[in-house]
């Protein structure tokens, strides 16, 4: 675990990305085969499953600490992450661990078939040989999400530098479905790209918000402009007679809409298309919220199936006839496209539409209807761009319409996470109802840090009562929320659900009886 | 039920008694104050009594004030009540306040740390019914190393710097911190730059202090003089045009809250070194255990929590009042005006 915690102790103390590419490049460059695979593994969410409840880690952790265990959780909600409680309340008693970091992997996949004392002996004698930071690195490990700052993508730059190897085409390789014990790092990061497995997507191409209007892009008839969609980003991979859908987070998530396997038959050999998972309900295309209803299930139901059928709205042609055709200009790729509706597509595959449109102003007209057609704005994709690799400018573009708004309350807030630990962050958001006031949203985000500051003083002097990690706070502070999308819901008590509800601004000039009311938020429904 | 010696008031800990306050946030006829610290030092009251070092500190930061400086262990007599200060070894200057009537004793600490930090006077436990604490770091989740171990690193990152031809940023609270670090850093690895308000204090400390010596930065202090050698600023010049000239540079902050990973992301610096003026969980209890005392008062810091231990775990008369002291407030420390102090 040295290295590994060393590793992570690096990346931590520092905010330069390149500096976090040139630790990792280094790392990549000197550790052994076996923990590098596992660092690749975990640092693109190839985690082993938690082999211990946490309910037990905390229980053991707060016994070696000899602290109650009403403490410990009081720590663990002002530390804000389990894996650094653990950390800091053990006491180190050995100088550190000395088995190297896929020994301590291996270790764990296999403690989850160990009875209770030995798991306790074994996490006992681990947590107190280790130092802070192996002992952070290995809880972290233990407790999942492991998230340090390292996107998939930095990490695969730093493998590309450290093996000499092109960016795109390592990305590539690292998809799919391998785990350390299927596969080595040489195999994994050296065998050819023929060896690519038969499902595996292509790294997907991210458009990037426009800020100012689209004139800076140029003359109009250079561009494609179609809706954006709210659904699911996905490939769909057709290869060998076997349909893969994967998502936008490179996961696997075939089992998840069955009724796309039909498509396996429609579609010829050897064809990738890159496009958006919508749900249908009774009037058309379905909320983000009738999406939802389909996933974090682990079997999909035939009710379900009938009441919120899903679809791709494809809108690009990535791989045609097993051609890797992502080089062409958007023109060429589209034209392939349109190739496979030449036949009947089913119905669980549309194409999406091409918007006619002859100068920016019109194109702007279409975005002010674009919610009308169910989807977030609008898309602008230069005809003659090939398909890129991640998020690059220049070539796609989201052009969104404006979030809905709402002026709300303040009414309560918990500590947040990682580096909101021990500050005020995470906001519950109230409206009129009458005399009283009822919660409509949460939100993390949309604040500068002074802002939050200044908020995490005001929550930490106006606190009326607490519950656990919550204060409830005197309603006094005003924002501006934002969010996209409303629908009717069951499951809150305001009657609506809100889609990515965020913190706009802070309205000082309004004080809280100025905030809106419930009726004036249903009147957007 | 008779009233409490020490009472919380609207305007500070007050002593009955002998009509005086002790650290009060409101302005008062008469203060008792522990240390120079801006949430315990206010300004506006009528007459201060404190150590007379920190009656130096309190002169400089507030200005013309009519102040009484007591040695420690000196007994004042206010209206039959003794008032005396013992060092509490936070910062220069800074006391614990013991306050006795008709065999009843309180002591208050302001702010504390155990570990003897080479500048000042070492924490001294008396003996008391009533213990008035802070518990800033009052979580199980801080255990502080020993302060070597840590300087020992502070100077290996300097010398690091240094040969990667990189100058050193440590971001420090002017009084107290600064100067605990000005003590330890090693002289023989190159010079010590100060912002004008470490300086400022620095200055004043230096009368009843030994330490190494400094250089102050003006507008005419040229670049290359300070490439590879350390500054010591206040937390506020991180990100500002003042420091950004002194590139290429790399930053740390020393504070307790540098425990806190979350916090070290948050403050945004290379390095980020745990070093606290506060006690940590084990010298709180330690401290608490020392006074042999019945009562326990939490004031700042995590004091619902540590009140409840001791009370449930260790079977003290333990409970929290709520103070304006803001402890450790490096967080909220407002940015310095960097045109102001550089010049």
């Amino acid at each position: 675990m040295k290295d590994f915690a060393q590793l992570i102790r690096r990346l931590d103390s520092t905010n330069s990305t390149n500096s976090k590419v040139a630790y990792l490049s280094a790392y990549f460059s000197s550790a052994a085969p076996k923990d590098k695979l596992w660092t690749i593994a975990l640092l693109s969410h190839r985690r082993p499953r938690r082999p211990v409840s946490t309910t037990k880690l905390r229980e053991w952790a707060s016994n070696l600490a000899s602290i109650p265990l009403w403490l410990f959780e009081e720590s663990y909600h002002i530390v804000g992450d389990l894996a650094e409680t653990i950390a800091l309340v053990v006491p180190q008693e050995q100088g550190g661990d000395q088995k190297a970091l896929h020994e301590r992997m291996e270790e764990l996949a296999g403690l989850g078939r160990k009875n209770e004392d030995e798991q306790r002996l074994y996490l006992e004698t681990a947590w107190q040989a280790f130092d802070h930071y192996e002992r952070f690195a290995f809880t972290k490990l233990l407790t999942g999400g492991f998230r340090i700052g390292i996107s998939q993508k930095l990490m695969t730059r730093a493998l590309a530098q450290a093996t000499g190897q092109e960016e795109d085409v390592l990305a590539f390789k690292l998809m799919g479905n391998w785990t350390p014990e299927t596969t080595t790092f040489d195999k994994l990061v050296f065998s050819g790209q023929e060896a690519a497995e038969k499902s595996k997507p292509y790294p997907f191409y991210l458009a990037y918000p426009l800020e100012e209007g689209p004139e800076s892009l140029g003359e109009p008839q250079h561009w494609y402009v179609e809706y954006k969609w709210d659904g699911i980003r996905a490939q769909v991979v057709c290869r060998g007679g076997a349909l893969f859908i994967w998502s936008r987070g490179e996961e696997l998530v075939t089992d998840k809409f069955p009724e796309l396997q039909e498509l396996a038959e429609l579609l010829p050999e050897g064809t990738v298309i890159d496009g958006e998972l919508l749900a249908r309900n009774e009037q058309g295309i379905g909320s983000f919220n009738d999406l939802q209803k389909r996933l974090g299930r682990k079997t999909v139901s035939k009710k379900l199936l009938k009441e919120r059928p899903v679809f791709l709205k494809a809108y690009d042609l990535l791989e045609w006839k097993g051609k890797d055709i992502r080089a062409l200009p958007l023109q060429e790729r589209r034209a392939y496209l349109d190739r496979l509706f030449s036949k009947p597509a089913g119905t669980f595959l549309e194409r999406s539409p091409l918007l006619d449109f002859n100068t920016w102003e019109e194109a702007a007209q279409l975005r002010e209807r674009a919610r009308e057609e169910k989807s977030e704005g609008l898309m602008l994709k230069s005809k003659n761009a090939p398909y890129g690799v991640g998020r690059k400018k220049g070539d796609w573009w989201k052009w969104k319409v404006d979030p809905l708004t709402i002026d709300a309350v303040l009414t309560y807030a918990m500590r947040g996470h990682g580096r909101r630990t021990n500050l005020f962050t995470d906001y519950t958001f109230a409206l009129w109802d009458g005399e009283e006031l009822v919660t409509f949203a949460k939100a993390y985000s949309g604040l500068s840090d002074a802002e939050f500051r200044e908020a995490d003083r005001f929550i930490k002097k106006n606190t009326l009562d607490r519950f656990g990690p919550v204060r409830q706070v005197k309603p006094e502070l005003v924002f501006e929320i934002a969010f996209e999308g409303i629908a009717p819901s069951n499951r809150h008590k305001s009657g609506v659900a809100v889609r990515f509800p965020r913190i706009l601004r802070w309205r000082k000039d309004k004080s809280p009886e100025e905030a809106n009311t419930l009726n004036d938020l249903k009147a957007l429904l | 039920m008779k009233k409490p010696l020490l009472a919380f008031t609207e305007k500070g800990i007050y002593c009955e008694p002998a009509g005086v306050y002790l650290d009060p946030w409101r302005p008062v006829n008469k203060a008792l104050i522990t240390h120079g610290h801006s949430d315990h030092a206010r300004w506006g009251h009528q007459q201060y009594i404190t150590h007379h070092h920190n009656k130096s500190i309190m002169e400089r930061r507030l200005g013309d004030i009519a102040a009484q400086g007591v040695d420690w262990g000196e007994t004042t007599v206010i209206n039959n009540v003794k008032f005396s200060f013992h060092p509490a070894g936070h910062i220069p200057g800074s006391s614990q306040i013991r306050v006795e009537h008709k065999g009843e004793v309180w002591v208050f600490t302001g702010d504390y740390k155990l570990e003897d930090d080479g500048i000042a006077p070492p924490f001294e436990p008396v003996k008391c019914n009533g213990f008035i604490t802070e518990c800033t770091f009052g979580l199980p989740a801080f255990n502080w190393r020993p302060q070597q171990e840590v300087f020992n690193d502070i100077n290996t990152w300097w010398k690091q710097n240094k040969a990667e031809g990189h100058t050193s940023v440590l971001f420090a609270y002017s009084l107290g911190k600064a100067q605990r670090l000005l003590k330890h850093l090693d002289p023989e690895t190159g010079t010590i730059f100060t912002h004008g308000a470490i300086e400022n204090m620095t200055e004043v400390v230096r009368r009843f202090t030994d330490l190494p010596p400094t250089t102050l930065i003006t507008k005419d202090t040229p670049k290359s003089e300070i490439r590879g050698n350390l500054i010591i600023a206040p937390p506020g010049t991180h990100g500002s045009v003042w420091l950004r000239k002194f590139a290429p540079y790399a930053t740390a902050s020393a504070s307790g809250w540098m425990a806190f990973r979350g916090a070290r992301r948050r403050r945004a610096v290379d390095r980020g070194f745990v070093l606290s003026d506060h006690a940590d969980w084990s010298g709180l209890l330690e401290a608490v255990k020392a006074t042999g005392c019945e009562t326990v008062v939490a004031t700042h810091g995590y004091t619902a929590i540590f009140s409840r231990y001791l009370r449930e775990e260790l079977g003290y008369h333990a409970y929290t009042e709520n103070t304006e002291y803001e402890g450790d407030s490096e967080e909220e420390e407002p940015p310095t005006n960097a045109k102001e102090t550089a010049s």
